[in-house]
């Protein structure tokens, strides 16, 4: 009589794991295997597509630098142009974009009045909500126009350097046009994930670095970009996965034309994404599938670079903690 | 080296919120003064007026006078970056620059007013600082190591060996041992004891043992009601504050019978 009096007692404990955990348990490991299944079926449907064209092709894929695809037999093509295309715009894109991404950053997190700074903050969110076909527009119409002349300028006082060297297009088409909307689109993502570490340097570092008679300036360097190193590396490397992946502006900027130029102020060079883009309509033979093993490409040049990211984040995580 | 301090009618204020009222007191040069007082009564806010820190808290003001010697702290030339590197602090939590190697923590202040310093006199004022902080010889053979591999009293020193490298007149102290074990918290106190000799220094603790054991003189704040702003109730030597309190609300609280 006295046990059925007791009020509900906890079941006794039985091994067996409830059935909401199991469940739920099984979600979360589900949708970790989908993840891998689709990335594994993408790399193997980009392999199969690009087997029969580069069992064909009569050049070497990774150094040629012409597109001879469109043929039924013997087609002669190579990725070499649109590689060192596709590395090029995005590197100049990362070197224009962090530094003003870090400045953004900056401002927003230690100088901005508070009102000020949430308002900044939507409004270089909302750059990154620009459909890309509309920096294409605005990249090919408005900004390659504009840039015609500085353009001018730089190969009459920088034009020692061989990037820079004349004569420079009369378009302003040109792989460092590219480069300028790239870094405006990548932009907000940099200053995101910069903004997100500067806001999380404790509050004892900055504080050791103000009583010690610092300048704001002076606590930044001590405390703030040791400190957010990581963050601003990993925003830098996203951003450059978006940048390399980029096709339509690109593909709207860009004059098309095949070859390795280091020369930014003339036209010549093309990106992987652009290329695939612009050829595919027009693609015969073994035209698609040298194009997809060209997305091949590019697929192994983000997943190396977007890879590298989480490895320096992560390593900067484990130092800092 | 160091300076005496002059407090008169200093209100601090947190936007609209009166948080401390009206405090007037002199604090003496090569001694210690101890703030002690319940949780939440304002001590560390107005220790952190005297060096303009609480400027660093969004909507934090003070209104009064604070005189360094003749400088008046608060005066319209003067600017806060240079009142700190005058009057040091050290934070009830250690906090070296983790990516620093010991080395540069203790430099890192010193080279902020003299980048030209030559190697072999920033090398004599790491040393000098660090025998100063009683750290010397345990760190001397790892100065390249990182600071943030030291024990936490150890870290500690190395905080007060980073702001005397300053060479401040004036050092505050934010609790500084309330996170260390005794024989750390003993290794502080030895420590206060001997840089009174060329500092001013202020201390704030909620231990009033130690209070006793370090300070020349000490100060009590209280909460005048809850809600109400804190307030100074009384300063004295050590030894009187402790035996012969001239309020109640002193006595009550360090005979423990409140706060």
């Amino acid at each position: 009589m006295t046990t059925t009096d007791a009020p509900k007692a906890a079941p006794p404990p039985t091994g067996k794991r409830r059935i909401g955990d199991v469940v739920f348990a099984g979600l979360a490991r589900g949708s970790g295997i989908l993840i891998l299944l689709i990335l594994a079926g993408v790399a193997a449907f980009l392999l199969v597509q690009a087997w029969p064209s580069l069992l064909a092709n009569t050049s070497n894929f990774l150094t040629d630098q012409s597109w001879n695809a469109n043929v039924r037999e013997n087609p002669s093509f190579g990725v070499a142009a649109l590689a060192f295309g596709t590395v090029m715009a995005a590197a100049i894109a990362l070197l224009l974009a962090t530094p003003v991404a870090i400045g953004i950053a900056l401002f927003i997190v230690y100088y901005a009045p508070r009102r000020l700074a949430t308002t900044l903050g939507y409004l270089v969110d909302l750059l990154a909500a620009i459909p890309s076909v509309v920096y294409g527009l605005w990249g090919m119409m408005v900004l390659a126009p504009q840039l015609v002349p500085v353009y001018e300028g730089m190969t009459k006082y920088l034009g020692w350097i061989p990037l820079f060297a004349g004569p420079a297009s009369t378009s302003a088409r040109t792989l460092l046009t590219a480069g300028v909307v790239l870094a405006v689109m990548i932009l907000p993502i940099i200053t995101a994930m910069s903004r997100d570490v500067f806001h999380q340097v404790p509050q004892g570092h900055r504080e050791a670095a103000l009583a010690m008679g610092a300048t704001r300036w002076e606590m930044i360097r001590l405390a703030v970009l040791p400190f957010g190193k990581s963050g601003i590396v990993g925003g830098a490397m996203l951003g450059m996965g978006r940048a390399l992946g980029e096709t339509m502006a690109v593909a709207m900027i860009l004059s098309p034309s095949l070859a390795i130029s280091f020369n930014l102020l003339q036209s010549g060079n093309q990106t992987i994404a652009a290329h695939i883009a612009l050829q595919y309509p027009e693609a015969t033979g073994y035209g698609v599938s040298a194009l997809i093993a060209a997305g091949l490409v590019l697929f192994a040049i983000t997943l190396a670079v977007n890879m590298g990211a989480r490895y320096v984040v992560a390593r900067g995580n484990k130092e800092s903690a | 080296m160091a300076k005496r301090i002059d407090v008169s009618g200093l209100h601090v204020y947190y936007s609209d919120f009166l948080a401390v009222e009206d405090v007037s007191m002199t604090i003496e040069p090569r001694s210690v003064t101890a703030f002690i007082g319940s949780s939440g009564c304002g001590k560390s806010t107005f220790l952190r007026t005297l060096n303009r820190m609480h400027e660093v808290t969004p909507g934090a003001r003070a209104e009064g006078k604070v005189l360094l010697d003749d400088l008046d702290i608060y005066g319209r030339e003067v600017d806060p970056v240079m009142v700190r590197s005058e009057i040091g602090m050290v934070f009830q939590k250690a906090n070296p620059f983790p990516t620093m190697s010991i080395y540069d923590n203790v430099i890192a202040g010193a080279r902020l007013n003299n980048t030209r310093m030559s190697k072999s006199e920033a090398d004599e004022l790491v040393e000098e600082s660090l025998r100063g902080a009683n750290l010397w010889e345990e760190v001397k053979d790892r100065l390249n190591k990182p600071g943030s591999g030291l024990s936490g009293g150890q870290q500690q020193r190395l905080c007060i060996a980073r702001a005397t490298a300053v060479k401040p007149s004036v050092l505050l102290m934010d609790e500084p041992c309330s996170a260390l074990d005794p024989i750390s918290t003993l290794a502080i106190e030895d420590l206060i004891h001997k840089l009174k000799e060329d500092y001013t220094i202020v201390i704030v603790t909620h231990n009033m043992q130690q209070a006793a054991r370090v300070s020349d003189r000490t100060a009590f704040f209280n909460l005048s009601a809850p809600g109400k702003p804190g307030k100074l109730i009384e300063m004295g030597e050590t030894n009187q504050i402790f035996t012969r309190p001239e309020k109640k609300e002193t006595e009550n609280y360090i005979t423990g019978r409140f706060g």
